[in-house]
This record gives C-alpha cells, sequence and structure tokens, in this order.
C-alpha cells in the first residue's frame, strides 16, 4: 500500500454566520468571521490516495487523470467563488474549513472509482488546516458510516 | 441532507510559534560523557531556537457552529499556557525542567501534558480530544507525541 499526494489551490471568499443565533450571538462566536462582506483565503487542498503500485505502470494512480478530477469536481466549482452564494452546498451550511474539507471528500469521493481517496487536507492559511479521512467506521458509527456511503453514492 | 446531520469527525492542526534556549545536561553523568552525548547542545551558554507547535484536535463538527473547536479560545488558551510561559525563556530554568533534560522530545511531551491537563478550559472543544501534539525544533527537526502510554514517564531516568 503506498500514499500519494496532490496539491492544488484555489482562492474563495466566505463569511460565518447562524440564523440559529441571535446578530449578537453571531457576532460574539465568529468574530470578524461574522462581517457579512466576507473575506478571503487562498486555500491549499492536498488530496492523499492509496493503493498498491500498478505492477504496469509502476503507479499507484494516473496523475494526469487525478489532476483532471481535482480540477473539474473541486476547483473549477470552488475557485474564485463566494462559497456562502455560489456554492449551493453552503446555502444552509456554515463554511468553515472544516464543513469545506467534509464537502470537498463528498465531492471527489464518487469521482475517484479509479484509486482509493484516503485523505483530505485543506489549509485555510500556512498556520491552520483540516484534515478529513471520511465517516470512519467504528462500533458505535459503524452503521452511519455505511448510510453516509450510500447517500453519497447517490447523489 | 446535510453534513450536520451526520457530525463526521476531523483533524484540525493549528500551529505556533515561541523561541527558546536550552542546554542539554544530563547531571547523573560526568562532564565528558555529556559533552560526547549531547556534543555542541551541552555548551555551558546554552542555545536558542524557534520553536514550531502543531496542535491537532480530533472531533465531531459541532452542527450549529460548523467548528470541532473556536479557533479563538483554543489561541487564548494555546497563548496563556504554552506560548506565554516558554517563550523567550531558558527552559532549563524552568519548574518542569529541574530533574529533566528539556530535550525537544521532553518538551513535547510536557506541552502534550499542559494541553490535555487544561482541557476543560476548552468549552467548545469538550466533545473532541487532543489528537496529537508535533514540536518542530528546526525545519529538519520534529517530534510528534500522541499520548501513547510509552511516552508518558517524564523521569529523569537514563537509557
Amino acid at each position: 500500500m503506498i500514499y500519494l499526494t496532490r496539491r492544488a489551490e484555489f482562492s474563495a471568499s466566505h463569511y460565518y454566520h447562524s440564523p440559529a443565533f441571535s446578530p449578537e450571538e453571531n457576532r460574539r462566536l465568529f468574530g470578524k468571521c461574522n462581517n457579512p462582506h466576507g473575506h478571503g483565503h487562498n486555500y491549499v487542498l492536498e488530496v492523499t490516495v492509496r493503493g498498491p503500485i500498478d505492477a504496469r505502470s509502476g503507479m499507484v494512480v494516473d496523475l494526469k487523470q487525478l489532476k483532471e478530477v481535482l480540477r473539474q469536481e473541486v476547483i473549477e466549482v470552488l475557485d474564485h467563488r463566494f462559497l456562502n452564494e455560489e456554492v449551493p452546498a453552503f446555502h444552509h451550511l456554515i463554511p468553515t474549513t472544516e464543513n469545506l474539507a467534509v464537502e470537498i471528500w463528498r465531492m471527489l469521493e464518487p469521482k475517484l472509482q479509479f484509486c482509493e481517496l484516503h485523505r483530505v487536507r485543506l489549509y485555510e492559511t500556512p498556520d491552520l488546516y483540516v484534515d478529513y479521512f471520511g465517516m470512519q467506521p467504528t462500533a458505535s458509527t459503524g452503521a452511519a458510516g455505511k448510510q453516509e456511503k450510500e447517500l453519497t453514492a447517490g447523489r | 441532507m446535510t453534513i450536520a446531520q451526520h457530525n463526521p469527525a476531523v483533524h484540525l492542526t493549528r500551529r505556533y510559534w515561541f523561541s527558546a534556549s536550552h542546554r542539554l545536561h544530563q547531571p547523573v553523568l560526568a562532564e565528558a560523557q555529556n559533552r560526547e552525548l549531547y556534543g555542541k547542545c551541552n555548551n555551558p551558554g546554552g542555545h536558542g531556537h524557534n520553536y514550531h507547535v502543531e496542535l491537532t484536535v480530533a472531533g465531531p463538527v459541532n452542527p450549529r457552529t460548523g467548528m470541532v473547536v473556536h479557533l479563538g479560545e483554543l489561541d487564548e488558551f494555546v497563548q496563556t499556557r504554552v506560548l506565554e510561559p516558554f517563550h523567550e525563556s531558558y527552559l532549563n530554568a524552568q519548574p518542569q525542567f529541574q530533574n529533566v533534560v528539556p530535550t525537544t522530545e521532553n518538551l513535547c511531551l510536557e506541552i502534550y501534558r499542559i494541553v490535555k491537563e487544561g482541557w476543560r478550559q476548552l468549552p467548545s472543544a469538550q466533545q473532541a480530544t487532543l489528537e496529537r501534539v508535533r514540536l518542530e525544533e528546526t525545519t529538519s527537526n520534529f517530534f510528534e507525541y500522541r499520548g501513547d502510554s510509552a511516552g508518558t514517564a517524564l523521569s529523569p531516568s537514563l537509557m
């Protein structure tokens, strides 16, 4: 088993606001990130896939294919966008880096049939990043993990 | 179907830095043995590093806030408990290192202990856990601790 990581960058803006909270609570909880005009980041995305090395090609995955899926499924959708308004997933979900990493997994996973997605790492800044490994099947969440897989595949 | 309904677990890593000096010296060893073991790091005047510390917090994304831990809360906690005490200090003079050599391994364990002990001061992270402390002494040397039982003994005993 070998792990391969591909890096890609995109720039996007967002702001944090939850309709479940009052305006004062939103300001207190999210601080500057609650500014309704939003603010932006140069996000750095690392996508790690894993698998055996193909005996004939010497590769774990066709990099061109992986790069194209990243471009089409993630970068085209997110780059130079106002996440809250232009990306449907964030119409009802706060575009924190946590949620964005999970959403990128959901965008990619069904399209990566030619390899196995291991990790999505998303840097908001060089000092802050989030890792998502998919729903982890454990004794208590195994059923939820399976359900998640089915729902994701059906999207 | 929203992410919130499933509360997926993520790992969030935040990176900080502080500067400190230290001298690697084990009092139970002879001077010559210290010099042989620690080399330049045994120089009596000590020397310094810009340490970079990464804390990784693992837990479910809170469906109301979209967060695994409130960053402002984490930053303030780390500032008070880790950065303030160690920044621009001589590590050997710190109480924790009176009987422990302040190698970066031991400093990494100490930071893990400090964060773990103060975890209740992070109300937003009570569903989450400390996954990892990574401490970089230089760009070429770094140490990680995940709290396994093998490294819990912070004792002055030698190899």
